[in-house]
């Protein structure tokens, strides 16, 4: 089967982040999004731990270890940004002050649960962070994720069985296979890899995907 | 004349009892009081409750407060991380209790102690385990989660430069939970990195008034490794 690498996927998301967006991107897959950002727009980066106008990883030896990203890795400030405490931050995403965040995902409703924090190990020691505040917090949240697991199950699912994150907070969902868009209405696809035909999507995700009205090839 | 500044870091932590709540600033190692830290491991006492984004990183700060044995329960959004052995063995060996709290709602607890608030409704958390037996409101539509305040009889944080009745500035992304946890419990300590003249520090630019800060403690800078 055709599918987007982690870079493909890193630049279509980009390319739906809007000139002065103020954005929040989540650890792991959806941090390469910074990468890939069109030069010729001014969007705002935000990092839970109190910094807006993130810039990239520092060169080599100009490291500050206090100046880091929710990762804890060390990044720069770019001119204009500003610094700020913790309840100012969550403020600007419980808020609705960011427009955009972009998150992984464990499993995804066609409804728009989220889970993402905790597989249900019973074994495992939790952590939550920020998930469940940027989740529910900015005006869209996004996922990207592979669209099925190692196993081939579908990470989209009618029900999540993994523990919720928070409930109906995901508009879109960027995969390797397909962009799909969520709603009460379900879960429609509005654009599928080269290739793959909303029925063999339908097939390895067992959901009765709706098909957007023009269906574009990405 | 008022003087925040003690001469170190054991006076400032000499009168914390054993069994007493403790906030403790910094996200990973930014803004951690690690001298602070060290000097309340020096005191010896035990049972604390600490309340801190991460259950401590490497050998330093809160990850050797629970090395040494001394941690009761933590209270914090993201204990779990590559470099947590330190709570992941004593959490393991069942030595320590974990509230787990989402970082937001961490920040909104600790904010609610010091503005004076009763409780909040936060809709972070509605619908998770998180918020299991918790008390629900619809409000305008939509659903928030009744959370409590977090008060502590001490807060640890660290902060760049101060005045002798207390202004703080902070450094970079070291500022995280210093300004909330300051305002949040009965008596703040902050480790500095350098004591400026009372009136230096700009008014507009002060992130802390020095109402929230009971003792400051000038660290010296560590020289630079040979």
């Amino acid at each position: 089967m055709n599918r987007m690498n982690r870079e493909q996927m890193a630049r279509r998301v980009a390319q739906d982040i809007p000139e002065g967006a103020y954005v929040n991107l989540g650890i792991g897959l959806p941090t390469g999004v910074a990468d890939f950002l069109p030069a010729d727009r001014e969007i705002f980066l935000q990092s839970e731990n109190g910094l807006l106008g993130m810039g990239p990883a520092p060169a080599a030896g100009d490291e500050d270890p206090e100046l880091i990203n929710a990762g804890k890795q060390p990044v720069t400030l770019l001119p204009g940004g500003a610094y700020f405490h913790h309840a100012d931050s969550f403020a600007m995403m419980r808020g609705g002050h960011l427009d955009i965040c972009v998150l992984g995902a464990f499993q995804v409703s066609v409804h728009g649960d989220l889970a993402n924090w905790h597989t249900g190990d019973p074994h495992a020691i939790p952590a939550v962070g920020g998930a469940m505040d940027l989740a529910i917090g900015a005006k869209q949240t996004f996922v990207m994720m592979e669209l099925l697991t190692k196993q081939g199950d579908s990470k989209l699912v009618e029900k999540c069985t993994y523990p919720i994150t928070g409930l109906a907070c995901v508009s879109r969902i960027y995969s390797d296979l397909a962009v799909i868009d969520l709603g009460p209405g379900g879960a429609k696809v509005i654009e599928l890899v080269d290739g793959l035909s909303i029925d063999a999507l339908r097939a390895v995700t067992g959901l009765p995907l709706i098909e957007a009205a023009r269906l574009p090839r990405s | 004349m008022i003087d925040k500044l003690l001469e170190t870091t054991f006076d400032a932590v000499a009168d914390i009892p054993a069994g007493a709540s403790v906030m403790i600033g910094g996200f990973g190692t930014a803004g951690m009081p690690d001298q602070l830290i060290d000097a309340l491991i020096g005191r010896g006492i035990g049972d604390l409750t600490i309340i801190s984004n991460n259950a401590g990183n490497g050998e330093t700060g809160v990850a050797a407060l629970i090395k040494a044995d001394r941690v009761r329960k933590i209270i914090c959004s993201f204990p779990r991380q590559p470099d947590s052995h330190h709570f992941d063995a004593a959490f393991r060996a069942g030595k320590i209790e974990l509230e787990l709290v989402p970082q937001g709602n961490l920040a909104a607890r600790i904010h609610a102690a010091g503005a004076g608030l009763g409780a909040i409704f936060t809709p972070t958390g509605y619908g998770t385990l998180l918020a299991q037996g918790k008390e629900t409101r619809e409000i305008d539509g939509r659903p928030y989660v009744l959370e409590y305040p977090l008060h502590a009889d001490v807060a640890l944080i660290k902060a760049h430069k101060a005045d002798r009745w207390g202004n703080l500035v902070y450094r970079k992304t070291a500022r995280n939970f210093g300004p909330i946890m300051a305002m949040a419990a009965k008596c703040t300590i902050a480790q500095i990195s350098e004591v400026v003249p009372l009136g230096t520090l700009d008014p507009e630019a002060i992130v802390t008034p020095g109402i929230f800060v009971q003792r400051v403690v000038e660290i010296a800078a560590a020289a630079p490794a040979a």
